[in-house]
């Protein structure tokens, strides 16, 4: 299949003087080039000590509050996980795992 | 203490670096950030001391180089402040890099430029070689011919770079008009900064609710995109300079344009010069006029952005023209006004008049009268028919 050609911004469209908007909702989405592996995250054997959180280079580990108000881990963030491991090197309790990733 | 304010306006004497510090401290900018250098010294100098007396509320950032000062004020600005430097010459060599980096970004920066000889050898005196070199850097240039007019430039040029999103320069040319004392008439406080008005940005860094990049790469796929965006905002600046000079000739009633005109209109001869050997010129063609020669001047305020269409027009019906350059572009034919002027006139298809280019003054070397009524004295010669190399740069007063 050919590859559709990228819509490249006219210089009336583009923002003035080299500026990049923050959007939410732009598709600037850079777990697309992550490494063959990608981190499971096991939530049974999870106790929450939130080191993975801290570790994660590219902040993909999303925390959430639980009922009694204690950050809890709730999933991991694949459009931005590169796949480095480090939250599975650095996780206690072999709660995440990293597994070979089907294409 | 410094006892030289005037916050209800005053007709006053001052230097041109008294003025330019003068219309700071009614600017009072957020941020100003600069580094020492002859002739433009004074003007922070004075500046500071504001700050310091407590009678302005301005930041001043004393920095260790002028590529600092330029880095400063690029960040202020960038962040959201309304943000001023001022330097001279090799300063202003020193900034080149991050005098693009302002433009680039489409920061309204403000420089106050002391014209100034680029070294070497090492000379303090003015001439145009500095800000000259900076043509090309995207900054719009007002050059001014008297202190009231750098005062003037300066308050107008707030207006200007904000309206424009550009940085603008307005020069001065060192020690003849940064030290030398005129009369200046001083503009009320309150009406300096109703006619400045707040700075309001669009989008600024420090915005935390509004996060954007600034500054990140852009290769072949935009950068040609954004080098377009500076070439038509430069373009679309003339008319906010127009609109900006008539708003400043309702407030304070002194009229400005990208020119000024002084007995141009039913010329023959003509001399086109910047800065203030214009006011030299004014004396000469007075006195030619008093003889019944039809002599004129034309004076460029407005420098950057060109005003080659408007220029062009009023030079058409002249018969001989001397382009005056206070800077030498090194290039084996033309200074730059005249490399301005003669492609601005052919382009608009004005091929009649003959022009003369004329480089003079350079590290501050006096221009006298006797040396101008000598170009108008070639010129004649030249309108009347006789023959005299126009493809060859007259350089004034130099022992060859």
């Amino acid at each position: 299949m050919k590859k559709k050609e990228e819509y490249k911004m006219t210089a009336k469209e583009l923002c003035i003087g080299d500026i990049v908007d923050f959007n939410p909702l732009n598709k600037f989405y850079t777990g697309n080039w992550r490494s063959r592996k990608k981190p499971i995250l096991d939530k049974n054997k999870c106790i929450n000590c939130l080191i993975c959180w801290i570790s994660c280079p590219d902040s993909s580990i999303k925390v959430v509050s639980d009922d009694a108000k204690i950050s809890i881990v709730d999933n991991i963030d694949y459009n931005f996980c590169k796949g480095c491991g480090i939250c599975a090197m650095e996780c206690k309790n072999g709660a995440i795992k990293m597994e070979e990733e089907k294409k | 203490m410094i006892k030289t304010v005037y916050p209800t306006g005053k007709i006053v004497a001052k230097t041109g670096n008294e003025a330019i510090a003068e219309a700071m401290r009614q600017i009072e900018p957020d941020v100003v950030a600069a580094y020492p250098i002859t002739p433009a010294t004074e003007i922070m100098q004075i500046f500071s001391q504001f700050i310091a007396d407590g009678i302005i509320g301005s930041e001043y950032i004393a920095v260790e180089s002028e590529h600092s000062a330029m880095s400063a004020t690029i960040a202020a600005s960038a962040a959201g402040a309304r943000a001023m430097t001022g330097t001279s010459s090799q300063g202003l060599a020193f900034m080149w890099e991050m005098l693009y980096i302002a433009s680039g970004l489409r920061l309204p920066i403000v420089m106050a430029e002391v014209n100034r000889a680029i070294s070497a050898p090492i000379n303090i005196h003015g001439d145009h070689s500095d800000s000259m070199g900076t043509r090309d850097s995207g900054w719009i240039q007002l050059y001014s011919e008297n202190s009231q007019e750098a005062y003037d430039n300066m308050i107008q040029a707030i207006r200007i770079s904000e309206k424009a999103k550009l940085p603008v320069m307005v020069t001065t040319d060192g020690f003849v008009i940064s030290h030398c004392m005129e009369v200046v008439e001083i503009y009320p406080d309150k009406d300096v900064k109703a006619f400045i008005g707040d700075y309001n940005p669009d989008r600024y860094l420090l915005d935390i609710k509004h996060p954007y990049t600034l500054g990140a790469i852009d290769l072949q796929d935009y950068y040609f995109e954004h080098r377009y965006q500076l070439s038509k905002a430069i373009e679309d600046s003339k008319n906010i300079i127009l609109n900006v000079s008539k708003d400043f000739f309702n407030s304070f009633k002194r009229k400005y344009d990208f020119y000024e005109k002084y007995m141009l209109d039913d010329a023959e001869i003509a001399i086109v010069v910047i800065g203030s050997t214009a006011g030299t010129v004014k004396l000469v063609v007075k006195e030619l006029r008093n003889k019944g020669i039809k002599a004129g001047l034309l004076k460029i305020r407005v420098y950057r952005p060109f005003p080659s269409k408007q220029i062009a027009k009023e030079l058409a019906s002249i018969k001989a023209i001397a382009i005056m350059d206070k800077s030498d572009s090194c290039s084996g034919a033309f200074a730059p006004i005249y490399s301005d002027i003669v492609a601005s006139l052919y382009s608009n298809g004005i091929v009649k008049p003959k022009v003369l280019n004329c480089v003079y003054g350079l590290g501050g070397r006096d221009i006298t009268i006797k040396q101008i009524i000598n170009i108008y004295e070639i010129l004649i010669k030249i309108a009347s028919g006789i023959k005299y190399p126009t493809n060859i740069i007259n350089y004034i007063n130099v022992r060859k």
